[in-house]
C-alpha cells in the first residue's frame, strides 16, 4: 500500500498545509524508489542529492510565502530530456557518460517553477520502439503484470508514474510515445499539438513529429504540467506565440451536445476483443454525459504506417548523424577518422536504431527520395485532410491506443512490419500534429494478470483546452482506475 | 518489389558511416525488404497534385532579434569530448600518413 500523495495538486495540498516539507516528501519518494527498482527498473538515473536540494530550495521559497502549482513537487524525467548536471544517454551506448552543460527548456521551466527531480527515467533507444526492450541498460516491467513490459518508448515514465516512483513525469511522443504506455500502464497522457512545447533540450529522434508530453495519474495533472511548460521558446523556432490558456483552471464545463466520431479504421482485424469492448464502454459513457457520438471515417489511416517510417527514420538518418564519436559520448578509437565515425556508430547504437537509420537513409538516397521520402511527405498532407475533415463536423475522437494490452517481455512480435504496425492507432494524429490525450479505460484479464487498456481523444490542433474538459468529464464517471493501486 | 540485396545494404551503410557484422547485413537485407515492400501500398495513392508536407505549422521563416549572447564556455563544451587537445577537439588521422 502506498501511502504518499499520488498527484501533483494532492501533493501540493499535503505541502501548502505544512503536514510534509519538500525534503520530507522527496525523501519518501527516493525511499519508494529504493523499494520498487530492483522489480520496475524504471529509472536509469537516481539523483538523490540534486533532488534533496531542490527540495530544500523549495521548502525556502514556500517559508517565503510562494505557492506556485509545482513547487516542492518531485518528478521523474525521460532520459531524452536533458537536465543540467543529470546524464542524459537516450538509453543508448552511444551518450554513455555524457552530461549535459545545458538544459532543456521544458526543465528549466520546471526547475523554476520549483519542481523537484528524482531522476532521469528508461526509454527505449533514442525514442524508438514500444517497450523499453530497445534500451541499452535493461527493460522496464510494467508495475501491472512485472513478466510484461510497460510501453515505450517512454515505458520508464510510464511504469514511474503507475507504481508511485514519482508523481508525475514528463515523456515524448513522436508516433505514440506517451499515450501507448500510458494506455499498458493505466495512467493519463497527453502529446500536445505539434509546436506547443520547446523541444531545446530535448535530444532530437525526427523533428517534424517529436512533442514533450505530460505522464500522470490523472487528468488535472496534465493540464498543471502542460500549463507550466507549454508556450513560445525563442531557442525553438517550431513554437506557437499563442498564449497558453489556464488549462487547469478549465476542466469543469462537461461534454453536453458535445459531438464525437469513432473512427471506423481504428477497429483493426487483429484488435484484442478487451480493447475493442473497453473503447465502446466508454462509448457509452460519453453519451450517457450527454455527447453524440457517430461513426466517422479517416480514410488514409492505413497509409500512417509507411508514411511514419520513411518520414521518422529519413528525419532520424539525418538527426543522429551528430554522434560522431569527436565532441561527447562513445568512441571507438579507430586509428583513422573515416573507420572511428563507422565504428562508432556502428558499435554505439543499437539494433532497432541502425534498422530506422538504413531505412531513412535508403529513403533520402538519390534515385528513391521521390517513391518514397516525397510520397510520403504527400500522403501525410492527405492523412492531416482527413482530420481537417471530420473537425469540421465534430469536437473530438475517441479511439483505441494500442490494438493489443501489453506483451511479455521478450514476445514482441519478431519481424519489423507487425512490430510498426503496433503503433497503428497513434501514427496519424502524430502526422497530423493534432493533440490526443490517453486515458485509462479499464483491464483486459489474461493468464490471471489485470492488463491495462486505454483509450484516447484526440482533438483539433491547439485546442488542449476542449481535450482537457472531455477528459476531465470521462474521468468523473469512470470506476475511479486512474487511482487505483499497483498489485 | 523492391528487393534489397546485401550489397546495397552494405552501401546504405557507407553512407550512413556504420560498420555492420555480416549477419547485421543479412538481417537488415530482409527486413527492410519486408518493410519496404509493405510501403509499396502508398504507390496505390494518387498524389499527382497534392503538395508535400514537411512541417504541419502554420509558421514560416521564424527570426529572432540578432543580438550577441553568451554562449557556452569552451571549458563546458570541450567538457564531454573523447580526446581533447590545447582546447580543441582531437580527431583522428584524415589522410593516410598523416599524424
Amino acid at each position: 500500500m502506498n501511502s504518499l500523495p499520488q498527484t501533483i495538486h494532492a501533493s501540493r495540498q499535503l505541502l501548502r498545509s505544512g503536514a510534509m516539507t519538500s525534503v520530507e516528501l522527496t525523501e519518501a519518494y527516493l525511499e519508494r524508489i529504493a523499494q520498487k527498482e530492483p522489480e520496475i527498473h524504471a529509472y536509469l538515473h537516481v539523483a538523490a542529492e540534486q533532488a534533496l536540494a531542490q527540495a530544500h530550495l523549495a521548502d525556502e521559497r514556500m517559508a517565503a510565502g510562494q505557492d506556485t502549482p509545482l513547487l516542492g513537487v518531485p518528478l521523474g524525467i525521460k532520459d531524452i530530456i536533458t537536465v543540467r548536471g543529470m546524464p542524459a544517454t537516450a538509453a543508448s551506448r552511444i551518450l554513455e557518460g555524457f552530461i549535459p552543460p545545458y538544459e532543456a527548456t521544458v526543465s528549466r521551466k520546471l526547475r523554476e517553477q520549483g519542481a523537484v527531480f528524482l531522476g532521469k527515467l528508461n526509454t527505449d533507444e533514442f525514442a524508438m520502439g514500444w517497450s523499453t526492450e530497445n534500451s541499452a541498460y535493461g527493460v522496464t516491467h510494467n508495475p501491472w503484470a512485472l513478466d510484461r513490459v510497460p510501453g515505450g518508448s517512454s515505458g520508464g515514465p510510464a511504469a514511474a508514474v503507475a507504481a508511485g516512483e514519482a508523481v508525475a513525469a514528463l515523456g515524448t511522443d513522436t508516433g505514440g510515445s506517451v499515450r501507448q504506455p500510458a494506455s499498458w500502464t493505466n495512467i493519463v497522457a497527453l502529446r500536445p499539438t505539434y509546436g506547443r512545447i520547446s523541444r531545446y533540450g530535448v535530444i532530437a529522434f525526427a523533428s517534424s513529429l517529436d512533442q514533450v508530453g505530460p505522464m500522470t495519474r490523472d487528468v488535472r495533472d496534465a493540464a498543471i504540467l502542460l500549463e507550466a511548460i507549454a508556450g513560445h521558446d525563442p531557442k525553438d523556432s517550431t513554437t506557437f506565440p499563442d498564449p497558453v490558456p489556464p488549462y487547469s483552471q478549465m476542466l469543469a464545463g462537461g461534454i453536453q451536445g458535445m459531438r464525437f466520431g469513432l473512427p471506423r479504421e481504428y477497429f483493426t482485424a487483429d484488435m484484442h476483443p478487451g480493447v475493442q469492448a473497453a473503447t465502446l464502454h466508454a462509448v457509452d459513457r460519453l453519451r450517457a454525459l450527454g455527447a453524440i457520438v457517430e461513426e466517422v471515417s479517416l480514410p488514409h489511416t492505413d497509409y500512417g504506417m509507411p508514411v511514419y517510417y520513411l518520414i521518422a527514420t529519413a528525419e532520424a538518418s539525418a538527426n543522429l548523424a551528430r554522434y560522431d564519436g569527436v565532441r561527447y559520448g562513445y568512441s571507438a578509437q579507430a586509428p583513422d577518422l573515416q573507420e572511428n565515425y563507422k565504428l562508432t556508430r556502428g558499435q554505439g547504437f543499437g539494433e532497432e536504431v541502425k534498422r530506422r537509420i538504413l531505412l531513412g537513409t535508403y529513403a533520402l538516397s538519390a534515385g528513391y527520395y521521390d517513391a518514397y521520402y516525397l510520397k510520403a511527405q504527400k500522403v501525410r498532407t492527405l492523412i492531416r485532410a482527413d482530420f481537417d475533415a471530420v473537425f469540421q463536423q465534430y469536437d473530438a475522437l475517441i479511439a483505441p491506443v494500442a490494438p493489443i494490452p501489453p506483451f511479455r517481455i521478450g514476445e514482441a512480435p519478431t519481424d519489423p512490419v507487425s512490430l510498426y504496425l503496433l503503433d497503428v492507432l497513434t501514427l496519424p494524429s502524430a502526422l497530423a500534429g493534432v493533440p490526443a490525450i490517453a486515458m485509462p479505460a479499464g483491464f483486459v484479464e489474461e493468464d490471471g494478470a489485470q492488463l491495462p487498456v486505454g483509450i484516447q481523444f484526440i482533438g483539433r490542433p491547439l485546442d488542449e483546452t476542449t481535450l482537457f474538459r472531455i477528459a476531465y468529464a470521462y474521468e468523473q464517471v469512470t470506476t475511479d482506475f486512474h487511482l487505483e493501486d499497483t498489485p | 518489389m523492391p528487393k534489397l540485396t546485401p550489397e546495397e545494404v552494405q552501401h546504405i551503410a557507407e553512407l550512413a558511416k556504420l560498420t555492420l557484422t555480416p549477419e547485421e547485413i543479412e538481417r537488415y537485407a530482409a527486413d527492410l525488404s519486408a518493410i519496404l515492400e509493405y510501403a509499396q501500398q502508398l504507390q496505390q495513392v494518387e498524389t499527382d497534385h497534392i503538395p508535400p508536407t514537411a512541417s504541419v505549422l502554420p509558421l514560416r521563416n521564424v527570426m529572432r532579434a540578432d543580438e550577441p549572447r553568451p554562449g557556452l564556455e569552451p571549458e563546458e563544451a570541450l567538457a564531454n569530448a573523447p580526446e581533447r587537445e590545447d582546447g580543441y577537439f582531437k580527431v583522428h588521422a584524415v589522410l593516410e600518413g598523416s599524424q
